[in-house]
């Protein structure tokens, strides 16, 4: 048997790389499936294969450190949008300072919840009410089934999942309490004591209330539209899109990956986040 | 007098108890210290403290209907009868902390095996079944068939429990998150500890409540005693190993919930409580104790209640680490704090639980032949 060329295994490394694991499996599902197909009857086949392909999107963010100023109007925006209960938040900006004076630098950076593509939260749901959505990718709880384990919270190695404990605002005795929560398109409306989503695991959808019948936004997140200094791209990086970015028409996600050094958090754990930041 | 006296205590503690409990089904979490950074607090370490003692007692039952430990049979009955309480504490506890109480049937409707809580689930499902069926049958007249079936049934008990506190063990190693549990140690050191804790409050309950102290019960109380001792000196083993490894690694990571663990602000939970209350103090008393029932059972008392030490040092200083520095300053909210401490509320809650086991255990003790005075 010929043994490969150095440059045939350099390319099956950079293929590799370049796939990863998941896709490699992926393709292979496809390939078993294909290969099924040519045995079984059409329907059964196409059915199949709609379930390999069922992804159309891979939203995620792009954040530019370099552009953001710390304001927190991405903080305050997302509260507003879904209504968020005090000690829940969505996409707090962490902050740290670094050093001692007078060589002193603070960082920060906003974080919403990474939608990852191997998230470690949902597997450890013992009811399956949190789950990485099929066609979009986006990390959702539901909160008709969530019974409020917890599990979940210890499972997210980034902190984006947080406990309902029924607090609110004062302002909540307000007419801003009979404003109705648009999350989920509005399916649990008014706040009600006891009454889901209080008592449940929750964190950011990428404001997903925002998407019509067919997965496209109307408009981008919240945090993502607020953001005065245009640091906060949101946009689909899946196979099929050229990378557009739905906030800024200007730009473009998938060449700012390319263009930019970027960083994930915790990439070590093998999670894939699909929220890059920009350095 | 004295007894009248720690009924008394009792009821005081059950009142306060039922207080917490009242709370709890009125106002929901509000009391509660845990929030989204500590998200598991005192009402999980006191579930895996019971689960624990649970599986330890039944455990050792086994030792009687399966591997034939003749010096044990008289406490047959009342291992089955602790376990089957002490589970029924477990449950209460965890079933207080959920969110939505009302959805506990979920974990059956829709499990996810992916999780290791919907194995831990479902395994002490059948576990609690099989302990029912175990009770049933060891009330029984005494018979060959009896025999035969408790046989039978322990066998099948056997792995289910080792399996069962395993994944709890499990449940906590699993979580890649969180490095301070992410130890293959975990399903090994919940059991030892179960083991421990078990026979720990057998040894107590049959050296302080043994109808009859006579030289059986001397003789029982030193075979116990000495059992006991073992396990608590192979589980310090293990614990030893589990801090010394990552402590000499010295990854940041790992050792920062181990300093905690050692020098933070509840270090007196692990040398005080712990090491020298519930391991050093205790290994002395059961020395004593051989061959003085009264002394041995305040050693086995001593490791079984500051048991809820080494679970509380299992549970909380893994969370108690901030997932992300900087995450605690990013918003100002009580919830938001890894500086967890269990509230008064959830000691209230705790109280209850206690008070309710022992409320079942005295009346089992009284209406049931729980001693087994019969046996040969």
């Amino acid at each position: 048997m010929a043994t490969p060329t150095k440059s045939e295994t350099m390319f099956e490394e950079v293929i590799d790389q370049q796939l990863g694991r998941r896709s490699f499996l992926k393709l292979t599902a496809l390939g078993i499936v294909s290969a099924a197909a040519a045995t079984l009857p059409a329907e059964i086949a196409e059915a199949a294969k709609e379930a390999v392909t069922k992804r159309k999107f891979r939203y995620g963010m792009v954040i530019d450190l370099r552009r953001c100023v710390n304001c927190k109007a991405c903080t305050i925006a997302c509260k507003l949008e879904n209504k968020t209960p005090p000690g829940v938040e969505y996409n707090p900006v962490i902050e740290e300072e670094i050093g001692e004076y007078p060589y002193v630098k603070r960082n920060w950076f906003p974080k919403p919840c990474f939608h990852c593509e191997n998230p470690p939260c949902t597997n450890v749901c013992p009811v399956s009410a949190t789950y990485k959505r099929p066609e979009d990718g986006i990390v959702v709880v539901d909160y008709k089934k969530c019974i409020g384990c917890r599990y979940c919270i210890t499972a997210c190695p980034y902190g984006a999942r947080y406990f309902d404990f029924g607090e609110n605002y004062p302002a909540q005795e307000t007419d801003y309490g009979k404003i109705l929560s648009p999350e989920f398109k509005g399916e649990y409306g008014l706040r009600k004591e006891g009454k889901s989503p209080d008592g449940n695991v929750r964190k950011c959808t990428f404001c997903l209330h925002l998407q019509d019948e067919k997965g496209h936004y109307s408009r981008p997140p919240a945090c993502s539209e607020t953001c005065m200094a245009k640091a906060i791209h949101f946009g689909d990086f899946g196979e099929n899109s050229d990378g557009g970015c739905i906030t800024h028409q200007d730009c473009n996600l998938k060449q700012l990956l390319v263009a930019r050094r970027w960083i994930r958090l915790k990439e070590e754990l093998g999670t894939e986040p699909n929220v890059y930041y920009l350095m | 007098m004295i007894k009248k006296l720690l009924w008394g205590v009792w009821l005081v503690f059950f009142g306060i108890g039922a207080v917490g409990v009242w709370q709890r089904l009125v106002y929901g979490h509000h009391f509660a210290n845990y929030g989204s950074f500590v998200p598991w607090g005192l009402w999980v370490a006191a579930y895996i403290y019971f689960v624990g003692l649970s599986a330890g007692s039944f455990l050792l039952s086994s030792l009687i209907y399966v591997f034939n430990v003749k010096q044990l049979e008289p406490i047959g009955r009342l291992s089955l009868v602790t376990a089957t309480i002490t589970l029924f504490m477990a449950l209460l506890s965890i079933w207080f902390d959920i969110g939505h109480m009302e959805r506990f049937w979920y974990v059956f409707a829709s499990p996810n095996f992916h999780s290791m809580m919907a194995w831990m689930i479902w395994l002490y499902t059948a576990y609690f079944i099989l302990l029912l069926a175990e009770l049933y049958t060891v009330f029984q007249n005494h018979s060959e068939k009896q025999q035969r079936i408790m046989k039978i049934l322990g066998s099948i008990g056997v792995p289910l429990a080792i399996a069962f506190h395993g994944g709890v063990g499990a449940l906590f190693g699993v979580v890649g998150a969180r490095i301070y549990w992410h130890s293959s140690m975990f399903p090994i050191l919940f059991l030892t500890g179960a083991l421990t804790s078990g026979g720990a409050l057998l040894l107590a309950i049959v050296a302080w409540f043994w109808p009859h102290k006579n030289v059986q019960h001397q003789q029982l109380v030193r075979f116990l005693a000495q059992i006991t001792l073992g396990l608590l000196l192979f589980d310090l083993l293990l614990e030893w190993a589990e801090i010394s490894i990552p402590l000499w690694g010295g990854m940041t990571e790992h050792t920062a919930s181990l300093k905690l663990i050692l020098f933070g602000p509840y270090w007196w939970v692990f040398w005080i409580l712990h090491l020298f209350m519930g391991t050093l103090v205790p290994i002395i008393l059961l020395l004593k104790g051989l061959k003085k029932p009264y002394v041995a059972g305040w050693g086995g008392a001593l490791i079984a209640i500051l048991f809820l030490t080494v679970r509380l040092n299992l549970v909380i200083p893994g969370q108690a680490v901030p997932i992300l520095s900087g995450i605690e300053e990013a918003i100002k909210n009580h919830r938001l704090t890894t500086a967890y401490v269990p509230s008064l509320h959830e000691w209230m809650v705790l109280s209850f639980i206690v008070c309710l086991g022992i409320l079942v255990f005295s009346l089992a003790k009284r209406k049931l032949n729980i001693f087994h005075l019969e046996a040969r």
